[in-house]
């Protein structure tokens, strides 16, 4: 571990300690469709997480009582393995992750067409199996995949990414390191829009650097969704045109 | 279903309000409801505050122990932010363990207390790896009538600021007051329509989709922010917010927290 008092360097010859340059997202790395029970699914690589989701519905609202007769209900369990961080993290849900998955279903329920289907819900599981940092948003990013692989009705999609600051300088997708040390994180999810449907913010940002780090964030999502949309099409570009069509119909006719 | 349709008319009502620049309580779009702030109310406490804002109160308690350091840090002392949703202060609040927006407004203060760096955690070490004091905060939710945040917050503040560390009941020399080095004031802002609309009480919190809660330091910097409901904000509101937010904080900051 690295002393408190001991200055480090979070650039070296102008890139990050992963060869990174600030405005840089990790690797990324979706697959789409990988449980067999689920109704949609993704895994998800962002860097060094590794994150899975999976879809169940729209079906029967169990407790019962928490039916909404004008639409589906939206749930979001966000949990981490115990495996998953450097020390064994104590199993089941921690209020972090009370609070993530409150966070991150709200980041989602704007695009989800819930009105087509009364007093059902769809539940969103999102599994962190390894963290290093920007684990909320790969989740987000998984989840909103796996929401299409299910084929349930969305606007759109939803990309996510955090900004962050470090040695005074603002960068893209923070790593564990410089989230850890770093002055400020800032992440956010976002329609392709642009519409902002999370954004969190710790730290410390004058109100120019935040202005910076939320349109780096924005540009990180828009790099994203190109990838998500990339492989839901090359998933499913061999389906029969009309349906495809019915499905584009559908949701443009709500929008 | 009524709760849906009265949804809706409200709706109505509070949206063509607002399309003539007005609110139901009269309000200007950028203004707070009366903020009250008392403090030292609970003797038993190391410092307390009964905050105000409008009708709604919220009771903050501070209560500081000596207790052992987290391993990973073991030369600083230790904030533990706890909120209560109780069933008085609300018909729709049930007893049980803090649900998640019971989590998210704790979670929200304790960013502010602890991003602004308001307590140097360092100073509160007694031994190394062994003792150090732990600064419980808890807010009370008396009555909720909206924009908890804001009001939490401000208690929480408020509650450390004359918070007393009780050194000599536990035999570690003489009481002093607790040192806070920053102030952090929350401002909470909802966007229907096309406005922006700071301090919404419980019906414009009902109408809005989204609320966006912005903490500011004494600096004018910004050290947190939360995003909170089901719903989407623009980057534009975002900035509009954060511009407004520093404006309200000051103002909060030096009528009652006297800096």
């Amino acid at each position: 571990m690295i002393g408190m008092d001991e200055k480090l360097s979070f650039f070296k010859d102008g890139v990050r300690l992963d060869g990174r340059r600030s405005d840089e997202l990790r690797p990324i790395k979706i697959e789409v469709g990988v449980l067999a029970r689920a109704d949609g699914s993704c895994y998800m690589e962002m860097g060094d997480n590794r994150v899975i989701a999976a879809v169940y519905g729209p079906r029967e609202v169990h407790p019962r009582h928490l039916q909404e007769v004008t639409r589906a209900i939206v749930r979001y369990r966000y949990n981490m393995a115990s495996f998953s961080v450097e020390e064994r993290k104590r199993p089941g849900p921690d209020r972090r992750s009370n609070e993530v998955s409150k966070v991150s279903r709200e980041a989602l329920e704007p695009v989800v067409l819930t009105s087509y289907f009364p007093k059902s819900v769809v539940d969103i599981f999102v599994e962190v199996l390894q963290a290093d940092a920007g684990t909320r948003t790969a989740g987000i990013n998984a989840a909103s995949v796996a929401l299409a692989d299910a084929g349930i009705p969305m606007k759109s999609l939803i990309s996510s990414c955090a900004a962050g600051k470090v040695d005074g300088e603002i960068v893209l997708d923070p790593m564990k390191i410089e989230d850890n040390l770093g002055e400020a994180d800032v992440p956010i999810a976002m329609t392709p829009g642009g519409d902002i449907t999370l954004l969190q913010m710790d730290g410390r940002l004058t109100k120019d650097e935040l202005k910076r780090a939320v349109d780096l964030a924005k540009a990180g999502c828009r790099q994203i969704y190109e990838i998500q949309r990339k492989v839901l099409v090359d998933r499913y570009s061999h389906m029969e045109p009309e349906i495809c069509d019915e499905a584009v119909a559908m949701a443009g006719e709500e929008i | 279903m009524s709760d849906v349709v009265m949804a809706e008319i409200r709706k109505d009502y509070l949206y063509h309000l607002v399309l003539k620049g007005e609110r139901a309580d009269g309000r200007r779009f950028d203004e707070y409801r009366d903020i009250v702030l008392e403090t030292g109310l609970i003797r038993k406490a190391d410092g307390s505050a009964l905050v105000k804002l409008g009708k709604t109160q919220v009771m903050v308690g501070v209560k500081i122990q000596p207790g052992e350091p987290f391993s990973d840090t073991p030369n600083k002392g230790v904030i533990i932010t706890n909120a209560e949703l109780v069933p008085l202060a609300s018909p729709s609040f049930e007893p049980g363990p803090p649900n998640e927006v019971g989590i998210e407004l704790a979670r929200v203060v304790d960013r502010g207390v602890r991003e602004s760096g308001a307590i140097d955690l360092e100073a509160l070490c007694i031994t190394t790896g062994e003792k150090v004091w732990i600064i419980f905060i808890d807010v009370h939710i008396l009555d909720d009538c909206g924009n908890l945040m804001d009001a939490s917050s401000l208690g929480a503040i408020a509650a450390l600021m004359t918070a007393k560390v009780p050194a000599a009941q536990y035999g570690l020399g003489e009481d002093y007051p607790l040192p806070v080095k920053d102030v952090p004031v929350a401002t909470t802002a909802v966007e229907f329509g096309d406005a922006i609309i700071f301090d919404p009480d419980t019906d414009e919190e009902s109408v809005a989709d989204t609320k966006l809660t912005v903490i500011t330091t004494a600096d004018g910097s910004i050290c947190g922010m939360q995003k909170s409901g089901p719903g989407s904000i623009s980057q534009d509101a975002i900035h509009r917010i954060v511009d407004i937010a520093c404006e309200r904080a000051k103002e909060i900051r030096e009528k009652f927290l006297e800096v």
